[in-house]
């Protein structure tokens, strides 16, 4: 037997990740700054960034697959490692967790998603969520002598262990069935036997569902998710709200219209009720909240429930739909973080929303700030957040979810509610402690892109459109 | 595809008059937030100059046509077929002007009452401004949607930070409203988008048939949109609240731009896009339209409060003018666009003076005035023109407009017709009653000593005076604008889609 070496270049980003994710961890003994730790983790998901565009191809029998649609999540990862480190740096100071590891956990997680999003194989699939989820739980408890952080990462690690299970059972019930882990392979066995109401191949997909809910955190499986985004870190939750998201999204589009293209009906009927109990739960719930970080997990929540829609639509529109909206959601959500961040400083908690009073009096430009991002959450024009909700409105009607969007369309018009209350509080009430902020040029630097790419794709979202559109034109 | 004329102005002057005011916005972020002053001036002068470059459209337009004129196009967002396309036809020119005037005469009126966040006013108002000219220039219907929920952030600001005690309150009620009915007119677009074969323009939107079952529905989402607008009985609520507490340029533009949306909406979207809908309904929207006259007209008896009473005032008032626009005929039609003009130039003239007695008073009870006319003459006078403008005297352009309107009612209904002028008459009642109660009978100490207004509130209130005759004695000049826009629209209503009866010709033709 003939040993023939693989082709490599696909999976070259990855590698070259892995390789200075590494060689970040042993630098960071022998360098005390750890600025230059930050520095080199986005010089170094830079580096992966320019390796992308010369990835395309599929490797490993199929097993490995760079195509149009993973290397625009992959870049979604990038933005989200970058503009994660750029927050980071003086936070973590402030929180007296300045480590090195920091910023390696950071990458070993993007490497996961990664290698989610090229997934081809439900082994890869299952190894690259292990290794995203197993970084993020680390970083979620990384404020040790903090008992909320324990508890976000504790609660984070047995409800994950949870999904990881379902996900295997899924994969294991799957191979039952049809013999093969290969996504492409699965949805040709259920395409030539006819397997369309197969109780097994039901079941399998239930428990898909179920284990890329928690992953994405929809409800019913989103109990996890505002205690771990309350209690973690808060750059770490910006980067849990947007990273391990998109994964979770990457990996339920491919499976599903992919291995499961062919029986569209049967996860449709699954993913629905899930959309609007998620779209439902998420705005309603985050109307009495008082603490901004359980705030936006709810809210988080409730756009997950938004992207669903997108899924449900189950046409190439519909995911580029949501790839377009995932975009435009790490900018704003992570830009929302940002302000957050930079309320805490030394002393001061600054995550209740009542710390808002005022701050347009105290800090006009942080106010006018987080005032973008809320009504592009919100989704009001001419903010990106209305383009994204208008392009899954728009698929979404096409494929002749009409009824679907209309229920989001009124839960979006409710969101405006607790959106409209940070605003409400920056703006229209006195202050009653001056709020000290805590900036450095990293969060400056991440607040601007995130308000210039929030409020350009609002203006002229074209290329983007155009971008998601070409990346899922392959499928 | 209907035809269009072409830009007849070398430069493209509907752009021009959009982003002005939002490079004028954009250019306050730069000044120092110290120079309060040149904050002002800066957004006057903006104002003035967008009002000048406006005035080129009431020389330039073509009056003997329906098409739509100075229009630009050019591809926005290709994938999904949307364009920055813009135009006006008698219908809208007048609205852009009318938005142009009405914000330097905010801009006048707020130049000492507003004390805090000067700088974040001033941007709110301009930016509002390039919105709502935006709205009115739209012919694509994405971008339409775009600046109508763009207004939102900005007023949605304007009546929260700077409004009265109950503000807050206020401005989330009005924020809610508009959005869920919006909302719901997003929806409607997009089906509306697939069934015309995946286009957003306007023009091409008129031209295709759409069955009569599908219209009915796409008729109430927009109806969502558009009667919180005007705001039509039932959903009028936010009115009151959003005027009463609004700083009073915000309730000027409430009252003088925003409320004419829903209606202009109605008149540009439903109307020719769902002709057989729009006729099939008329009978709800005319009683619809009787109800709001008369309630709002009673309601205005019971108010202790200035602010409040000329809210409910444009209730009544804007129930005439769905009244007029949903009679379906020329006199009706014209009335009733006439008739915003009218209610924009009135009731923002009532709004600003109440404004400008605001000022020097704080407090909007109508038991603490009385007298005022003794030490205040001028504004006294100002304000009597006014509201013999509001009650619809001869000679003030309010007659001509309630005229038009009710001479239209009954044709299409006479019984609407008698119930609307019913509503003149309450409303004679309660401004006469308004204006003796505030403005003769024995001095209030309270208001005793007052300064009488200055140049600068004379030339915020002395445009509206100008206007309010011009129309009353030569209407022609603002009617004749409208004339062939709004023949082509009742053609339209009234014949149905053009396609459905060129295929009920052809099988005329067959069965001879």
């Amino acid at each position: 037997m003939q040993f023939v070496m693989p082709d490599l270049s696909p999976v070259m980003p990855e590698i070259v990740l892995t390789l200075l994710a590494l060689f970040i961890l042993m630098a960071d003994l022998v360098i005390k700054r750890k600025e230059t730790i930050a520095l080199m983790s986005i010089i170094s998901v830079g580096i992966v960034a320019y390796l992308l565009s010369g990835s395309l191809g599929t490797t490993f029998n199929g097993m490995y697959v760079s195509d149009g649609y993973s290397t625009f999540f992959k870049l979604i990862f990038i933005v989200n490692v970058i503009l994660t480190v750029l927050i980071s740096v003086k936070y973590i100071e402030v929180e007296k967790v300045n480590f090195g590891e920091y910023y390696s956990l950071i990458l070993f997680s993007t490497l996961g998603m990664m290698l989610m999003a090229s997934a081809g194989d439900l082994i890869v699939l299952y190894l690259g969520l292990e290794l995203m989820a197993l970084s993020t739980y680390v970083l979620a408890g990384f404020i040790r002598y903090d008992v909320r952080s324990n508890e976000a990462a504790m609660k984070y690690l047995l409800l994950g262990a949870f999904a990881s299970a379902f996900l295997l059972y899924g994969t294991s019930m799957i191979y039952g069935l049809t013999g093969t882990t290969d996504i492409r392979a699965i949805s040709d066995y259920i395409v030539k036997n006819g397997l369309a109401s197969n109780p097994v191949l039901t079941l399998s997909i239930m428990l898909f569902a179920v284990a890329f809910s928690f992953k994405i955190a929809a409800v019913p499986f989103h109990m996890w998710a505002p205690d771990v985004y309350e209690g973690a870190p808060t750059s770490i939750t910006a980067f849990m709200s947007v990273g391990p998201k998109a994964a979770g999204f990457a990996v339920l589009g491919r499976v599903f219209m992919v291995a499961f293209g062919s029986v569209k009906v049967e996860w449709a009927a699954v993913l629905v009720p899930i959309a609007i109990l998620t779209m439902g739960v998420g705005n309603i719930v985050a109307l009495s909240q008082t603490n901004i970080k359980r705030m936006l997990a709810y809210s988080s929540i409730a756009h997950a429930g938004y992207m669903l829609l997108g899924i449900i639509a189950g046409t190439t529109d519909g995911m580029a739909s949501v790839l377009n909206y995932m975009l435009i959601y790490g900018f704003m959500n992570m830009g929302a973080f940002a302000v957050v961040i930079m309320l805490r400083s030394e002393g001061f908690k600054g995550d209740q929303i009542s710390d808002y009073e005022g701050l347009s009096k105290t800090h006009p430009m942080a106010a006018a700030l987080m005032l973008v991002f809320m009504f592009s959450l919100t989704g009001i024009p001419p903010t990106a957040g209305f383009m994204g909700k208008f392009y899954i409105f728009m698929s979404a009607i096409n494929a002749g979810y009409t009824w679907l969007v209309i229920i989001a369309v009124i839960f979006s018009a409710i969101s405006a509610y607790f959106y409209l209350r940070i605003v409400m509080y920056m703006y229209m009430k006195e202050p009653k402690e001056t709020v000290q902020l805590s900036t450095s040029n990293g969060l400056s630097l991440a607040l601007a892109i995130a308000v210039i790419a929030v409020l350009a794709i609002g203006v002229l979202p074209a290329s983007v459109v155009n971008f998601a559109r070409i990346a899922v034109a392959g499928f | 595809m209907e035809q269009v004329m072409n830009n007849s102005l070398g430069f493209p002057i509907l752009s021009t008059l959009i982003f002005l005011p939002i490079a004028g916005a954009a250019l306050l972020l730069l000044i120092n937030r110290s120079k309060e002053d040149l904050t002002k001036w800066v957004s006057l002068g903006i104002s003035i100059i967008t009002f000048m470059a406006s005035l080129l459209l009431f020389t330039n337009f073509d009056k003997t046509t329906h098409l739509m004129q100075f229009t630009e196009k050019l591809a926005w967002i290709p994938q999904w077929n949307m364009n920055y396309s813009l135009g006006l036809d008698g219908i809208s020119v007048l609205f852009v002007l009318l938005s142009t005037l009405i914000t330097i005469l905010c801009i006048l009126i707020s130049w000492n009452s507003i004390k805090m966040k000067v700088k974040e006013f001033y941007i709110s108002l301009l930016f509002l401004e390039g919105a709502m000219i935006g709205v009115f220039c739209s012919l694509d219907f994405m971008l339409f949607y775009i600046f109508w929920e763009a207004m939102l952030i900005p007023m949605y600001l304007l009546i929260g930070v700077w409004g009265g005690p109950n503000r807050i309150y206020a401005a989330v009620k009005f924020f809610l409203y508009t959005l869920v009915g919006s909302v719901l007119m997003l929806v409607g677009i997009i089906v509306l988008y697939y069934y015309a074969g995946r286009t957003f323009d306007i023009l091409e939107l008129m031209t295709k048939p759409y069955p009569y079952q599908m219209q009915l529905v796409l008729f109430w989402a927009f109806f969502a949109a558009f009667a919180v607008k005007v705001p039509m009985f039932p959903v009028h609520t936010w009115l009151p609240d959003a005027h009463t507490e609004a700083p009073t340029a915000g309730s000027v533009v409430l009252a003088a731009v925003l409320i004419k949306m829903g209606a202009y909406g109605f008149l540009r979207f439903s109307m020719p896009i769902l002709p057989e809908a729009s006729k099939a309904m008329t009978p709800v929207m005319i009683g619809l339209s009787v109800i709001a006259i008369i309630y709002g007209g009673i309601i205005c008896l019971a108010q202790t409060d200035l602010k409040r009473l000329i809210a409910y005032s444009s209730v009544s008032h804007m129930g005439f003018v769905t009244l007029g626009i949903f009679a379906l005929n020329t006199q009706g039609m014209e009335g009733g666009i006439l008739q915003m003009i009218n209610h924009g130039i009135v009731t923002g003239a009532l709004f600003l003076s109440v404004g400008a007695i605001y000022d020097r008073t704080h407090t909007r009870q109508i038991a603490d005035y009385g007298g005022v006319a003794s030490v205040m003459p001028v504004f006294a006078t100002m304000f009597m023109v006014f509201t013999f403008a509001a009650i619809g005297l001869p000679a003030t352009n309010g007659f001509i407009g309630e005229f038009l309107i009710i001479l239209g009612g009954f044709a299409a209904s006479q019984l609407a017709g008698v119930l609307a002028t019913t509503g003149i008459i309450i409303g004679a009642g309660y401004m006469l009653w308004l204006y003796q109660r505030v403005f003769f009978m024995e001095t209030n100490p309270k208001v005793s000593g007052l300064k009488d207004i200055d140049a600068r509130e004379i030339m915020a209130l002395l445009p509206m005076v100008i206007l309010i005759f011009w129309i009353g004695v030569y209407p022609d000049t603002f009617l004749g604008y409208m004339h062939a826009s709004v023949s082509h629209l009742l053609e339209r209503v009234n014949t149905g889609s053009g396609p459905a009866i060129a295929a009920a010709g052809n099988v005329v033709e067959i069965l001879k």
